[in-house]
């Protein structure tokens, strides 16, 4: 029986003295590889664990209720604070959202340069499961190195934003900056260093590597049904031999036009995951080369042409008196949207990040609900862990790559 | 006489409104005939009281009561293997209802449904997870967010606010900086009740200035000691600056300058 008193607080639903063999214990929230914010009560017969309880919560802000308080442009930065691993993809995926709902579409070169931005964060989310899941699992190395490159990549970030982690990169209806001088160039060198990098370095390290074969192979299996069930998207539900990907099936922006493969692995395991992971970085700077020659092609417009919700290119807020009018009217009182309701799915690099937007006519959009594939993938916890040993759940957390921003929200 | 603010909404509003002003409305299109929406329409039958298809997504009105077999039927008959989504939409204001959807995915036919239906305030929904596992966190969250019972969820507990919060955060009438008890909820916590007088309730509003507060700001040109009461108004300091780092170069004694003169 618990006394709780100051000291001691009351552990609700836990029963910490058992009869029976069992014991319960705290993984988490401060636990370095519970990845942030995760509590997990686990229920142990030995190593064994008989039940595990996901306990979440600890990182809410409550941006879906910040949604609800902001006008549309204002809360694009706060979608930074979502998956703060690759900001840039929040901030694409919230943006689609709204242009869908005012029935606009980015011009070319913004579309370009999206697409640059969601796959090289895409890079530096992929490079850093790498980095914290080999760390978790016990290889001090790939971390360091891991961590090597994506800095390279979060330099190309700031070059173009002025931001590593919250980028804010993009807005409703194009990109704010057009690419500075020699940025292309320097993306290029970095994705012939991935490249090799990941040739030669990671997957030098790991893939072959016994330690990391018997940590990983056979752990945290899912079959294709449970993850569909469980709501796995992204590279969880691929690693289950689901071939579904946003970017191929429902294309946004460019992925129409690239050509580029879907990494699948039918051994739903965290080690076909990890392989996973590494051959989408090499699709990724694929899909990075084939954006150079389509830029230097398109016409340097980078903001969409909607007076009704779009602020006119600073040239003209200063020279012609009705862009000025408009703009004033956006920035004091926000754009508003047409009535109706729109979901709009979208890949980022952990999953389905998708923004459901109902809009009244209002300048604050009535109800924002963000689909946050981390979200599902931390229930999903509650199951897989059951009949893993305990130096299993860790490689578990790791290989879901669950981020605590976007699932807390 | 004070202005009148209604509480069944506290939700920022435009400081503006034209009057005359009619929102359009995102183009709404009849679901074509042949194509898969239609056929999900068909397996439907009856129970879908409505549908049509806003952005390329079929959305379909139910019953609050048949969500359960709707869902099922398009999960065992359509190929709707994936529930990607599902939460709440509060119109206790405008209606007294809560406005939920379900969003559906189908992998194979690359479509998506969304389900619409609407309960009052006290009334409970019938729990999707024996279907779908991953409505399991999403109704604890909606729970959570709206206060909205799920019944047969096999365990409905609050999931991002603590067990013992008051209150739904989402909720039209819950305002943006949380309301009385949450301003409270941590100084009971930590310090307990007696401290109330001592501490305070906490400040939730984290763009808040305090000009009197000469703990957390500094005031350039009226520095304080830390902690000092200035509540009856601060006095200027002229700021001095070290003779040792500006040297005057006109003055006469100016060493090197005066060598070369």
């Amino acid at each position: 029986m618990q006394q709780p008193n100051k000291l001691t607080p009351f552990f609700e639903n836990l029963n910490f003295e058992r009869d029976d063999n069992t014991m319960v214990i705290n993984f988490g929230p401060q636990h370095p590889s519970a990845h942030g914010q995760l509590r997990l009560v686990l229920e142990l017969e030995g190593e064994q664990v008989v039940k595990a309880y996901p306990d979440i919560g600890y990182l809410h802000r409550g941006i879906e209720k910040m949604a609800e308080n902001m006008t549309y442009n204002e809360f694009l930065p706060t979608t930074d604070r979502l998956d703060y691993i690759a900001s840039t993809s929040n901030n694409y995926a919230y943006a689609l959202a709204v242009e869908k709902l005012l029935g606009i579409e980015a011009p070319r070169r913004a579309q370009v340069i999206r697409t640059m931005l969601l796959e090289l964060n895409r890079i530096i989310s992929h490079l850093f499961f790498i980095a914290t899941h080999a760390l978790d699992v016990g290889a001090m190395s790939v971390f360091l190195y891991a961590f090597r490159e994506r800095e390279f990549a979060m330099d190309l970030m700031e070059d173009y934003c002025g931001a590593r982690l919250t980028h804010s990169a993009v807005r409703i209806g194009g990109v704010p900056l057009d690419l500075p001088n020699g940025w292309i160039e320097n993306m290029l060198s970095f994705c012939d260093k991935v490249e090799h990098e990941l040739e030669h370095t990671y997957e030098a390290l790991l893939t072959e590597n016994r330690i990391w074969k018997m940590r990983l192979e056979d752990v945290g299996v899912i079959s294709a049904e449970d993850a569909l069930n469980w709501g796995c998207t992204g590279p969880m539900l691929r690693g289950s031999g689901v071939n579904w990907d946003i970017r191929k099936e429902e294309p946004y922006e460019l992925y129409s036009e690239l050509d580029f493969d879907i990494p699948v692995s039918d051994r739903c395991d965290s080690y076909g995951r990890y392989r996973l992971y590494m051959e989408e970085m090499r699709q990724s700077a694929r899909i990075l080369r084939q954006l150079v020659p389509m830029y230097k092609k398109s016409e340097p417009q980078l903001m969409a042409h909607a007076p009704k919700y779009i602020s006119a290119p600073k040239e003209e807020i200063m020279t012609q008196n009705y862009a000025l009018m408009q703009h004033f009217v956006l920035v004091t009182q926000g754009m508003r949207p047409p009535k109706g309701e729109v979901y709009v799915p979208t890949e980022s690099p952990k999953g389905e990040l998708g923004f459901y937007i109902k809009s009244e006519g209002e300048p604050y959009a009535y109800r924002l609900k963000c689909r946050a594939p981390s979200f599902f993938h931390t229930g999903l916890l509650q199951e897989i862990l059951v009949g893993t040993y305990i130096a299993d759940v860790v490689t578990i957390i790791g290989s879901t790559n669950i981020v605590f921003g976007e699932v807390d929200r | 006489m004070r202005k009148y603010t209604p509480k069944e909404n506290v939700q920022k509003k435009s400081y503006y409104t034209d009057r005359y002003w009619v929102a359009p409305r995102v183009p709404r299109e009849e679901v074509e005939a042949g194509s898969h929406f239609a056929d999900v329409v068909k397996a439907l039958g009856r129970k879908a009281k409505e549908s049509y298809v806003e952005v390329g997504q079929l959305v379909v009105h139910i019953k609050a009561t048949e969500n359960f077999e709707v869902i099922k039927t398009l999960k065992e008959e359509c190929g709707y293997t994936q529930c990607s989504e599902q939460s709440a939409v509060d119109y206790l204001a405008q209606d007294g209802e809560f406005e939920l959807f379900w969003q559906l995915l189908n992998v194979n036919e690359a479509k998506r449904v969304r389900v619409v239906t609407r309960i009052k305030e006290n009334e409970a929904i019938e729990s999707i997870e024996p279907l779908f596992k991953s409505a399991n966190f999403a109704e604890r969250e909606m729970f959570d967010m709206f206060g909205i019972k799920v019944n047969n969820h096999p365990f409905l507990k609050r999931i991002l606010m603590p067990d013992d919060w008051e209150g739904h955060p989402l909720l039209k009438t819950y305002p943006l900086h949380g309301d009385e008890f949450a301003a409270w909820y941590e100084v009971d916590k930590i310090f307990g009740k007696e401290y109330r007088d001592v501490i305070g309730p906490e400040n939730r509003d984290p763009a808040r200035i305090d000009r009197y507060d000469t703990k957390r700001f500094s005031r350039v040109g009226y520095e304080v000691p830390f902690g000092e009461d200035i509540s009856g108004g601060e006095t200027e300091n002229p700021i001095e600056y070290s003779e040792t780092v500006l040297v005057d170069y006109n003055k006469e004694s100016g060493k090197q300058l005066g060598h070369r003169r």
